[in-house]
C-alpha cells in the first residue's frame, strides 16, 4: 500500500471540510484528527474499557501507599480511625532503633552483593549459551526452574538442606569435612541467603541477557570477524556494549528487588531467628514491628522508608544510568 | 495481504525456530560448564522431589542419599490429607481468578492506551507504569487495614483483587507496546469493512495479539500461584488458606518433625507451577525479551 493510498483512507469527513489538500500537506496530522474526532461514543468506549482497571489498580495499589504516608504519622493500633497524631516522631524511633539500621546495613549487602554474584555468572553463561546448538532450549527451561518455583517451596527445601542436620552438612560428612550451622551462624548466614537468592535468581538474569544476546544482529559478528576481530574482541567491544541496555534494567529490577526482601528470609529464618542471624531485612523488621505487634502506625511508617528509599535510588538510577540508553546503544561502544 | 505480513513475523517470533531444522551439537566444553550450572540449579529441587521418596528413618540416617527402598507413602499420606486439597483447590481459583482478571482488564486498558488518542493518555499510562515502583511489600500494611475493613479477610477474594492491581503494570507494559504493533492499514481495512472499533477489538485485536496475552497469562497465573507475603496477611483462617502458606504451616506446625512428609508436600505444591511453565517455556522466554525491550 502507497503512502498517499493511505492518507486518502485517513482522510476524514472532518478533514474535507477544512479542504482535502491540507491532508496531503500535513501527513502526520490527519491520522490524529481521525482519532480524536470520535466524539461522546469513543469517550465512551475509552471510559467503559479502561474504568475497570483504573478503578481496581488505583483502589488496591495507589491508595494504600497514600494511607501508608498518612498513617505513619499516628501511634496507632489498627482500630477505629487513627487519632493519636505524634507527627514524626515513628521516623524518629525508626531511625534511632539499631534493629532498623542493622536491617537497612543488610539491604544495602544484598543489594550490592546480589548485583556483584549475579551479574558476571549470568552474563558469561549467557554467552557460552548465546549459539545455536542442540539442547539450548532444553538447558534454558532447566536453569529458568528456581525462579518459577514459589519462594515458600524454594525456602522450606534450603531450610531442609542447610539445616544442623541437613543434607549439607551429612554430605559434607562424607567427604570427612565438619559441617557449618549455615543458617544460624552470623558470620556465615549472610552469605548462605546470598548463595540461595543467587540460584533463585539467576537463571531469570541468564535467560533475560540470552534474549538480549539473541536481539544482536548477526551481521555484526560476521562484521567483526572480517574486520579480523577475535572471538574476544568481538564480545568485550561488540557483543557486551550491545547488551548495555538489558544489563541496565536487569540490574534496576534486582535493585528493586533486593530492597523490598521479604519472602525467602521470613519463611527460612522466620520473624525472630533473622535478627540474631543477621538476615533480617527491612520489610521483616516492618512485618515483626508492624503487623505482628499490632503497630500499623509505625508499620506504615516503616513502609513508607522503605519507599522513599527505592525511589530515590530509582531516580537517581534512572537519571544517570538509563538515560544513557536513550542516547542510542550503538553509539555507546565508541567511547 | 496487509494481515499476513504482520502475522508471519509476530507468529515466528513467538513460536521460535520451527523444529524441523536440525541444529548442530556445540562444543563439548559448553555442554560441561552447562551441565554443572543446570545440577547446581535443579539439585535443590530434585532434592526436594526425591526426599519425599524416602522414610524419616531414612533421613534420619543419612540426611543426603538416594532413596533406598523408594517409598510412596508420604506422598500417599499428602494426597489423602484433605487440608492439602483445600489449600489446592484455594490455589487454583486464586491463580485462575487472578489470570482472567489481569488479562481481561489488562486487555481492555492497553487496548485504549494503544488505539486511542486522548487527553490523558500520557498520564494514564505512567500511572499504570509507576506501578513498578510500588512492590506490594510497600503498600501490605495499609492494605491489609482496607482489606479488613471491606470484610474481605480470610476470603479469597481479599488476595485475588490485590493481585490482579499489582499485576496490571506488567500486563500494561508487556501488551500496550504489542497492540500498537498492529499497522493502522488493518484497523482502516476494518473499517472500511464496515467493522467498528468494538469489532476491530475482538475480530481483529484479540486473536493478532493471543501470543502477548498468553505471556501475560501465565506470568499472571505463576505470580498468583506463588504469592506468599499477601496471602499471609489476609488468610488466617485453615479453610481459606493457599498453598504456600498450607506447606510453610506444616513445615512450623505439628509435623515439623515429619521431614518426608514437609518434603513430599512441598514437592506436589510446585507441580502446578512448573508443569504450566513446562508447557509456556517459550512463550515466557519471549515474554521477557517483550518486556524488557518494549
Amino acid at each position: 500500500m502507497s503512502a498517499s493510498a493511505r492518507e486518502n483512507l485517513t482522510t476524514s469527513p472532518a478533514d474535507l471540510s477544512t479542504g482535502g489538500g491540507s491532508a496531503a500537506a500535513l501527513p502526520p496530522r490527519p491520522a490524529r484528527r481521525r482519532r480524536s474526532r470520535g466524539g461522546w461514543k469513543a469517550r465512551a468506549e475509552i471510559l467503559a474499557l479502561s474504568a475497570p482497571a483504573v478503578v481496581v489498580f488505583v483502589t488496591f495499589v495507589i491508595l494504600p501507599v497514600i494511607l501508608a504516608g498518612y498513617y505513619g504519622f499516628f501511634r496507632w493500633k489498627g482500630y477505629g480511625p487513627p487519632t493519636e497524631f505524634i507527627g514524626l516522631r515513628n521516623y524518629v524511633v525508626i531511625f534511632e532503633d539499631p534493629a532498623f539500621r542493622s536491617a537497612l546495613t543488610n539491604n544495602v549487602k544484598i543489594l550490592v552483593l546480589s548485583l556483584v554474584m549475579q551479574g558476571p555468572i549470568a552474563v558469561a553463561f549467557a554467552l557460552l549459551l548465546n549459539k545455536k546448538m542442540r539442547g539450548q532450549s532444553l538447558i534454558r527451561v532447566l536453569i529458568f526452574v528456581p525462579y518459577v518455583i514459589s519462594e515458600a517451596v524454594a525456602g522450606i527445601g534450603w531450610a531442609m538442606i542447610l539445616s544442623d542436620r541437613g543434607a549439607a552438612n551429612g554430605f559434607l560428612a562424607k567427604l570427612g569435612i565438619t559441617g557449618e550451622s549455615w543458617l544460624a551462624n552470623p558470620s556465615i548466614a549472610l552469605w548462605t541467603l546470598m548463595v540461595i537468592l543467587t540460584w533463585k535468581y539467576i537463571g531469570y538474569a541468564t535467560i533475560l541477557f540470552l534474549a538480549g544476546l539473541q536481539g544482536i544482529p548477526e551481521e555484526l559478528h560476521e562484521a567483526a570477524s572480517i574486520d579480523g576481530a577475535s572471538y574476544w574482541q568481538t564480545q568485550r567491544y561488540i557483543v557486551l556494549p550491545l547488551l548495555g541496555p538489558t544489563l541496565r534494567i536487569w540490574a534496576f529490577l534486582s535493585i528493586i528487588g533486593s530492597l523490598q526482601l521479604f519472602d525467602i528470609v521470613y519463611i527460612i529464618w522466620g520473624q525472630y531467628i533473622s535478627g540474631t542471624a543477621g538476615v533480617s531485612t527491612m520489610a521483616t523488621y516492618m512485618n515483626s514491628n508492624g503487623r505482628l505487634s499490632g503497630n500499623f502506625g509505625y508499620g506504615s511508617a516503616v513502609a513508607v522508608v522503605m519507599f522513599l528509599i527505592s525511589l530515590v535510588i530509582a531516580l537517581v538510577y534512572q537519571r544517570f544510568v538509563l538515560r544513557r540508553d536513550t542516547a542510542g546503544a550503538l553509539t555507546e561502544g565508541e567511547g | 495481504m496487509a494481515i499476513a505480513a504482520v502475522n508471519a513475523p509476530t507468529v515466528s517470533a513467538w513460536k521460535g525456530r520451527p523444529r524441523r531444522q536440525e541444529l548442530a551439537w556445540g562444543n563439548p566444553l559448553v555442554y560441561f560448564v552447562a551441565l554443572v550450572f543446570v545440577a547446581l540449579m535443579i539439585g535443590p529441587v530434585a532434592y526436594i522431589v526425591i526426599g519425599g521418596f524416602r522414610s524419616n528413618a531414612q533421613i534420619a540416617a543419612d540426611p543426603a542419599a538416594f532413596p533406598s527402598p523408594w517409598q510412596l507413602d508420604s506422598y500417599v499420606r499428602v494426597l489423602g490429607n484433605e487440608r492439602f486439597w483445600v489449600a489446592f483447590v484455594n490455589s487454583v481459583i486464586s491463580a485462575l481468578a487472578t489470570t482472567v482478571g489481569v488479562v481481561a482488564l489488562g486487555l481492555m486498558v492497553s487496548f485504549v492506551l494503544a488505539r486511542y488518542r486522548f487527553r490523558g493518555s500520557a498520564a494514564l499510562y505512567a500511572l499504570f507504569a509507576a506501578g513498578l515502583m510500588f512492590p506490594i511489600t510497600v503498600a501490605i500494611t495499609p492494605l491489609y487495614i482496607l482489606i479488613r475493613s471491606l470484610g474481605l479477610m480470610d476470603s479469597l477474594v481479599g488476595v485475588i483483587l490485590p493481585q490482579i492491581a499489582f499485576g496490571l503494570p506488567t500486563t500494561v507494559i508487556i501488551l500496550v507496546p504489542f497492540l500498537r504493533a498492529i499497522p493502522d492499514e488493518i484497523q482502516e481495512a476494518a473499517e472500511i469493512d464496515g467493522c467498528g472499533r468494538m469489532g476491530f477489538f475482538f475480530r481483529m485485536v484479540l486473536p493478532l495479539s493471543m501470543p502477548g496475552v498468553i505471556t501475560v497469562g501465565i506470568l499472571a497465573f505463576i505470580g498468583a500461584w506463588n504469592s506468599y507475603m499477601l496471602p499471609l496477611y489476609v488468610l488466617n483462617d485453615q479453610r481459606s488458606v493457599t498453598l504456600p502458606l498450607a506447606v510453610q504451616q506444616l513445615a512450623s506446625g505439628q509435623f515439623s518433625t515429619d521431614t518426608s512428609l514437609i518434603l513430599a508436600a512441598t514437592s506436589l505444591a510446585m507441580l502446578p507451577a512448573l508443569a504450566f511453565f513446562s508447557l509456556f517455556e517459550r512463550r515466557i522466554v519471549g515474554g521477557l525479551t517483550g518486556a524488557v525491550k518494549g
